[in-house]
This record gives C-alpha cells, structure tokens and sequence, in this order.
C-alpha cells in the first residue's frame, strides 16, 4: 500500500512540476494546487498507513492509527485552499490589467 | 508557564479583526495600529527581563504538555527580534501615514500590515515545527495581499512571481515536515532535538536538513534570491520598507533555529553548505549592488548581501560567530528599514530611482542627505555605528573556525556595500541643484520622524553597544548549548 502511495504522490509532483513550467497562468496555478494534494497524501502516508482502530478513548483493539499527520493535513488543506485562492484572483486580475497570461510577457520591465 | 508569551501574536491579531470592522474610521486605524504595536514592544522587553532572571520562558497552549500539545518558547534570541521588529514596525506604520495615500488605507492597510507582524512574531515564539509553518503562511499571505495592494502594472506582474516562489517553497516545507515526521514521530522542536541526538543524525536526516536549507534558503533569500530584487522595489515605500527589514530576517530566524538546535551534529556537511552558500550571497548580491544605477535596485541587493554575512556567523558555527550575527541581525533589520525610507522619500521627492537624474539634494534637504549618510557608514560596518561590532565578530567567528575564505568574502564584501551605498549618497545628495523645492513632485512633511527614530536608533546601537551586549551573550549562549531549550520545554528529567 505505501509503495502505491509513493507511486502516486510522485505522480501527482510530476504533473505538478510539469505545469508550473508552462508559460500559462492557469496551468501554473493549477500546478501549484496539484503539488498541494501530492504533499497532503504524502503526509499521510509518513504517519503510516492504517495499522489500527481509531484513536478513540473505549474503542477495540490494542493498536491505534496515528491521528497526528491527519490534523496537519486538514491545516494544510486549508491553507492551500485559502491561498490557492488568492492566487486565483490575483492572476484574474492581473490578466486583465496586463492584458496577458503569457508568463514570458510578464518578465517585467526590460529597459533598466 | 508564563501567559505573556501570547500576547506579542494576539495583540496585533485582535487589533488587525477589530479594524476590519471599522473601515471608514482612518484615524483610528492609524492610531490603534501604531498603540498595538507599541504595545507589543513593551510586551518583549517584560519577556526579555524575565528571562534574564528566570531563564527561558515557555507557554503549553491549552494545558497540553509538550510534546503533545503547541509550545511557545520565548528564549533572548527570539525576544531581541521581537523587540527589535516592533520598533521597526512602529516607523514603518508611522511613514504609512503620510505616504501610503488614502486609497490603500480605505482598504485594510493597516490590519494586514498587523497580520504580518502577527505571522512574524509568531514564528519567532514558535516551538513546534508545524506550527512554524503555520505562521509563517500567515505572514505570507499578508505579505501577498500587501504587495498586490493597490494593483498596479508592476506590483501584480511581481506578485505573481512572488506568490508563485513562495508557494512552490512552502509546499517543500511541508515535505521536509513529513519526513522529519517519518523519521523522529515528532514535530515539538525540542523533543526532535532530543530524539536526534539520541539515534544520531544519520544519512537520512542530513538529506532532510538539505531540504530545509533550500526551503528557508528560498525564504531567507539566502543563495536563491532571484525572486527578491523584483519583488521588493514593487510596493510603495513603506511595505518595501517592512519587507526589507523583517521577512528575510524571518527565514534566517529559522535557519538558526533548525540548524542550532536540531540539526547541529553534522557542521562539517551542513554547516559548510551554508557558509558556501553564504559565500555565494554575499558576491552575488555585491556585485548586482554594484552593477546597477537605481536607488532602489542597489537598495535590494543590499539586502541579499547581509543575508550571507549573517549566515557565515551561523556557519562558523562558534560562540563569537553567533553573537555576531545576533549584534549583526537585530542592526540589519533597522538600517534596512531606514535605507528603504530614506530612499523611497528621495523618489517621492524627485519622482525618479535613476541616479543619474538628480543631484544636489542636500541643499534643499540637509537632513535628509545628512542621515542618509550616516545609514550608509552604518551599512557598511564604520565604527562607531551598529553595524561595526556584528562585522568584527563574525569575521573572528568564521576565522576561528578557519573558514578564512569566508570572513575575507565578507570583508571584500563589506567595500563593495560601501561603494554601492556611497554611490547614491554622491550622486544624489553632492552636484549641482537641479531641483528647486517647487519643482518637488512630494515633501518631507510628517514623513522625518520614523527617519529619525531609526537613525537615532542605529547610532545608539553603536554607541551603547555596551549595555546590550549582556542580552547578545545570553542569546548566543541559549543557541550554542540546545540543553537550556529543551529543558525549559521538556522539564529537565522528562522521560523522553
């Protein structure tokens, strides 16, 4: 199971890289999302995979999951959310002040 | 258990919602915003008192015991930079009033500038790995919206950037933190300090501390600072200003933190990257420093080039290398502060950064050109200004700890910044007139005293170098020996 996980999470930073490399906005952003979900899942996978019941006070059994790499990755999901939203607007709006999404247009002022 | 260690985060946060409510109401944002972070100035002295006397001072946030729970750790490393940062934040406030223009205060100047000090204060009490990032994505993500604010051409071409690097980085921050996880079971900086001293820092952990080099080389603008340049002459004078002085400083922070207490068995590998990469800083950005003729270009530069001068006292690696770069870097975060408002009231003044297109300022503004040239011998380490006593000591530092070739970058370095510098001082403030005070596109009105202040500061940094030598010491030494931490943390025979 944690060897399928791995496989994926480098799946996910693939993709991820190769669309931050892309000279569109959207992609980029899109990008910087997708390497998000990769680190969530990989945060996951580093607590270990499930090897227990729930880390519930009464409940069965002798073993119980980590519950700690799921509280991060709900902070991590929020804050990725929140901040890929931002980027969201601000590429909107920088798309229609500068009239481009062409990150090769965008390298800023050249005659310095 | 000390509950005032929560106050220098809450106070700007409760302040920062508050004003949110009140939009119209300008002057009270002004003045809320200026008290708040009076207010946490004096909160970090208290600390720093306290701790002299009682030692390093800890918070268990909510009754969880650390491992378990958040800790908030306050040792004299983190209260100086608090302190420090709030006197820094206080003149950039009080330069925004007359200068930032109505337009961004209409739209929450001044609560996202206390967001940022949040964050910023925040990763400095922090004693959980985790909880580090945390604040320092909140610090982000204001510092994001600070420097979009206002919208135009140049600052979203450059937020784009900016948010772009600091996400990709963020992101490999969180990485670093899953292995660390794997590997230790822990995120409680103390405890991982403890848990990697007891199984030793082996191949996989030295690989995790790289990773953390290049995540808070990226924030540090240590080694991996193309983004910086761009980004910071975007935003008006008093954001660039705020940024200059405590962002970077924010990222060094943390390198000191992680590679002082955690990772600190490997100095050989880790800390010789560091100091290379230190080196690298410290020419790069001396050479673009000098290469340009824009105030603010050789302003930005000059950032990058006291990012790798601090970090050769951490590779050093020595009592003397430490004490340096906290001398070196509580002086770093006021003069950087007052370069960018000395120099962003000269562009408003002239409406131009070319240097090439002003000269004689100093008639129609002495002072100005008078502490303007005061912050330049400060920079480039003359005694008896602040910058002095930080140089001499990191240089004996890397010395001792026979990187010669290290300290000798940093006092070749040292010349190049004071070229730079004086550059500006020469072609701005001596020649002919060519600007009456009618011809003026701004004025100085309202906007000298946070100038003052800081240049009042600096030399006072230098002359009474004495009286907070005391509290350098105590900082170095908490740095220098991880036992002091951890035991204040963990209690000193927890049952690791």
């Amino acid at each position: 199971m944690e060897t399928l996980m791995a496989v994926t999470v480098g799946f996910l930073f693939t993709i991820g890289t190769y669309l931050v490399l892309t000279k569109s906005l959207i992609r980029i952003i899109l990008g910087t999302s997708i390497i998000g979900h990769g680190v969530n899942l990989l945060i996951l996978t580093m607590g270990g995979l499930k090897t227990g019941g729930p880390p519930l006070l009464g409940a069965d059994g002798l073993s119980f999951t980590d519950a700690l790499p799921q509280a991060l990755i709900l902070t991590a999901i929020v804050i990725n959310f929140a901040v890929t939203a931002l980027f969201l607007v601000l590429g909107y709006r920088a798309y229609k002040t500068l009239r481009s999404d062409d990150m090769e247009q965008l390298r800023g002022i050249e005659d310095e | 258990m000390n509950n005032a260690l929560i106050l220098p985060i809450i106070i700007p946060l409760i302040t920062g919602a508050i004003l949110v409510a009140f939009r119209k109401n300008i002057q009270f944002h002004r003045w809320a915003s200026a008290i708040a972070l009076i207010a946490t100035g004096l909160v970090s002295m208290f600390l720093m008192n306290q701790i002299t006397l009682h030692g390093i001072q800890t918070l268990q946030l909510g009754g969880w015991e650390a491992p378990f729970g958040i800790s908030l750790v306050a040792d004299m490393f983190s209260s100086l930079l608090i302190l420090t940062s709030s006197i820094v934040a206080f003149a950039c406030v009080v330069y925004a009033f007359r200068s930032i223009g109505k337009d961004r205060e209409k739209n929450y100047f001044y609560p996202l500038f206390l967001f940022l000090i949040t964050g910023v204060n925040g990763s400095f009490l922090t004693g959980d790995l985790f909880n580090l990032f945390v604040c320092f994505e909140v610090m982000l993500i204001s510092s994001y919206v600070l420097l979009s604010l206002g919208g135009t051409k140049i600052q979203l071409s450059e937020s784009i950037k900016y948010i772009l690097i600091n996400v990709l980085s963020s992101s490999l921050f969180l990485v670093g933190i899953a292995y660390l996880y794997a590997i230790t079971g822990t995120l409680n900086m103390a405890h991982l300090s403890v848990r990697i001293a007891d199984s030793g820092q082996d191949g996989l952990t030295t690989t995790v501390s790289l990773l953390f080099i290049v995540v808070f080389g990226l924030k540090a603008a240590l080694f991996l600072f193309y983004w910086l340049p761009g980004s910071y002459s975007a935003p008006p004078t008093a954001i660039s200003a705020i940024f200059a002085a405590l962002l970077t400083k924010v990222g060094i922070y943390a390198l000191f933190r992680m590679f002082t207490l955690i990772f600190y068995h490997e100095p050989q590998i880790t800390h010789l990257l560091l100091g290379i990469m230190g080196a690298g800083t410290m020419l790069l950005g001396a050479f673009g420093a000098v290469a340009f003729s824009d105030i603010k270009k050789i302003l930005t530069y000059n950032v990058i080039v006291s990012v790798g001068l601090i970090i050769a006292g951490l590779a050093s690696a020595s009592f003397m290398g430490m004490t340096g770069s906290i001398n070196y870097l509580i002086h770093d975060i006021v003069i950087k502060a007052l370069l960018f408002l000395i120099g962003g009231t000269i562009i408003s003044l002239t409406g131009t950064s070319r240097l090439d297109e002003v000269s004689g300022l100093i008639r129609t503004h002495p002072y100005l050109g008078w502490m303007f040239f005061v912050a330049v011998l400060s920079v480039s380490g003359i005694p008896p200004l602040s910058g002095f006593i930080g140089k001499v000591l990191i240089t004996r530092g890397t010395f001792e700890a026979s990187y010669f070739w290290l300290g000798g970058i940093g006092l070749i370095t040292s010349l190049l910044v004071l070229y730079s510098v004086m550059k500006i001082f020469m072609n701005v403030f001596w020649g002919e007139t060519n600007l009456s005070v009618e011809m003026e596109k701004g004025t100085t009105n309202g906007v000298m005293f946070p100038i003052v202040l800081l240049t009042a500061l600096t030399v006072a940094l230098g002359l009474g170098v004495e009286g907070i030598q005391p509290y350098v010491n105590l900082a170095a030494e908490s740095l220098m020996n991880p036992r002091f931490y951890i035991e204040a943390v963990l209690g000193s025979n927890a049952a690791f």
